[in-house]
């Protein structure tokens, strides 16, 4: 287990260097989506064959944010400190008026039908979430060179203290708060890599192994 | 009923922590190795616990779902405290105290204050005592993913998915389990039955640890309910999660019960997160309601380790 500090954006070595069980600290630009915006992602920009005029101004942003960016699991609560500027063309909006003040990860497993697509269409080079995700995430860990990060789970608060700066949001209005596309800024952010680039889950491990010890305790298995 | 305590109810449920559930995670963190990811996330835990408590923020910015249970005077207006209830969580909501969590299943649309229809939830029940109490339970959605009901008996794994068995397979073992060798039926690996009885009841609750991995927040609260109908038994599951861990059952076979399953989840190592590790489980908590003769229920509410209740009592 070694200790890394990645900074966005994160090149392919930088994330082939990582192995399950290392600690890493991310700091830089990274995106909160999670069922919604998994769904749009997929349905709008990886599987349409061209992609809507009015979604175009946001998918050139989310296109120029994952290109050796973060997605982060989170449905967060945001504070809002002051009216938000009118929206920009596109259905964006800006982000100055927002805080994190509580800001976890969710569920991956949830977006496990989306997530290799996602990974494979943006260059994601980080997923950030909790319960670690299935075979086609970890597959496409592999082929594109991206990792599974594991934030402690219902950490809102410490998790809200390393997010300095609410940048944009975008699809508020039509996703709500805890599934709208929050573009944050975060110092020093706390994750395990659970799934790394070399096809190694963490979570496959722990499965196997409580699996063997259910089995003994249910009387047969040794 | 003033709609201000209300507010403070709701924010202290969602902020601090109850005393019992932490001193169980400094517990569990004294019992990992150090330097173990299972040790440094129970620290970070820790941590964040005590960040909320000193800022006034939610633990977990998943507020979940509000249940109120209530119980108040002879003649008093339910009616009445229903919507002083609503009219503090919208403010508690506004006052970024709660995350909006009530979606339309049918438009997506998030209500934006946490009210919608069957959102929050009221138990309502009236009493001997003069003064009106309100407990208020927080759960999360993870962990609500992850509960689990089973009707007994139970057959692992699940004959209807899985090809029957080679005909030269030797027969199951009603109690036992063992590994199974030939082809098919990869769910989990072994095969087991629970019958209908407390070690049944022991069997699909360790089932439902293991299925639940890291994935509800581990190490959780396993709220049990034996018998009563799908939906009595599930309320009745998570209306466990109000004891304090502390407590003892009276009822002296689900006491050794609890025990024993709290032993045995954790003898599992998922730990923290499901990272490995000793802790899988802070308690275990079971009640019992009659069933019907048709019926035999186990129903697993399994909570986070953000266990968020908090009560407060009302003179009139």
């Amino acid at each position: 287990m070694t200790s890394y500090h990645l900074t966005t954006s994160i090149s392919e070595d930088t994330i082939r260097a990582l192995h399950i069980g290392d600690a890493v600290r991310l700091s830089g630009v990274m995106v909160t989506a999670r069922d919604a915006a998994h769904r749009y992602m997929v349905e709008t920009f990886v599987e349409s064959g061209s992609i809507p005029e009015s979604e175009r101004l946001l998918y050139e942003e989310l296109r120029r944010l994952l290109d050796g960016g973060v997605i982060y699991h989170c449905g967060p609560v945001v504070r809002q400190l002051a009216p938000p500027p009118p929206p920009p063309q596109g259905g964006g909006g800006g982000g100055g008026g927002y805080e994190f003040v509580a800001a976890g990860p969710t569920t991956s497993i949830r977006e496990e039908p989306y997530e290799a697509d996602v990974i494979a269409h943006f260059g994601v080079r980080a997923v950030i979430g909790k319960g670690g995700m299935g075979l086609a995430t970890l597959r496409a860990c592999q082929e594109y060179g991206a990792v599974y990060l594991h934030a402690v789970g219902g950490a809102a608060a410490l998790i809200a203290s390393t997010v300095k700066e609410v940048i944009a949001v975008h699809k508020l209005e039509e996703f709500g708060a805890p599934e709208a596309f929050w573009v944050v800024h975060a110092e020093d952010f706390p994750a395990v890599v659970t799934m790394d680039s070399h096809g190694y889950s963490v979570h496959d491990q722990i499965e196997a192994e409580s699996a063997a010890a259910l089995g003994r305790l249910l009387g047969g298995a040794t | 009923m003033e709609i201000e305590a209300l507010v403070e109810l709701i924010r202290r449920a969602s902020t601090d922590l109850p005393a019992d559930v932490e001193a169980a995670l400094r517990e569990a963190k004294a019992s990992e190795e150090p330097g173990s990811p299972a040790a440094g996330a129970l620290e970070a835990i820790l941590e964040n616990v005590a960040l909320a408590r000193a800022n006034s923020t939610p633990i977990c910015q998943d507020t979940g779902t509000l249940s109120f249970y209530v119980h108040h005077p002879q003649g008093a207006s339910t009616r009445e405290s229903r919507a002083q209830i609503e009219a503090a969580v919208a403010e508690a909501t506004r006052r970024a105290t709660l995350r909006p969590n009530a979606v339309d299943p049918l438009t997506g649309h998030n209500s934006g204050n946490n009210l919608g229809t069957g959102f929050p939830t009221f138990h309502f029940e009236d009493w001997d005592e003069e003064h009106l109490q309100i407990d208020l339970l927080l759960k999360g959605g993870g962990s609500e993913n992850v509960s689990a009901q089973y009707m007994l008996p139970y057959t692992h794994p699940c004959p209807s998915r899985t090809p029957p068995p080679h005909p030269s397979t030797p027969p199951l073992d009603l109690l036992g389990g063992r590994l199974r060798t030939g082809a098919g039926g990869t769910e989990g690996g072994i095969e087991w039955r629970a019958g209908r009885d407390l070690e049944g009841v022991r069997r699909v609750v360790l089932d439902a640890a293991h299925r639940a991995q890291g994935k509800g927040c581990a190490p959780g609260i396993l709220g049990i309910a034996i018998g009563g109908d799908r939906s009595t038994g599930y309320d009745h599951a998570k209306r466990q999660l109000l004891r304090p861990l502390d407590d003892v059952n009276p009822v002296k076979e689900l006491a050794a019960l609890e025990e024993r399953l709290l032993r045995e989840c954790n003898e599992l190592g998922i730990g923290p997160m499901g990272f490995g590790g000793k802790t899988t489980v802070l308690g275990v908590k079971i009640g019992a309601l009659h069933r019907l003769p048709a019926c035999y229920f186990v129903s697993v509410a399994y909570m986070c380790w953000a266990c968020r209740r908090a009560r407060m009592t009302l003179n009139r």
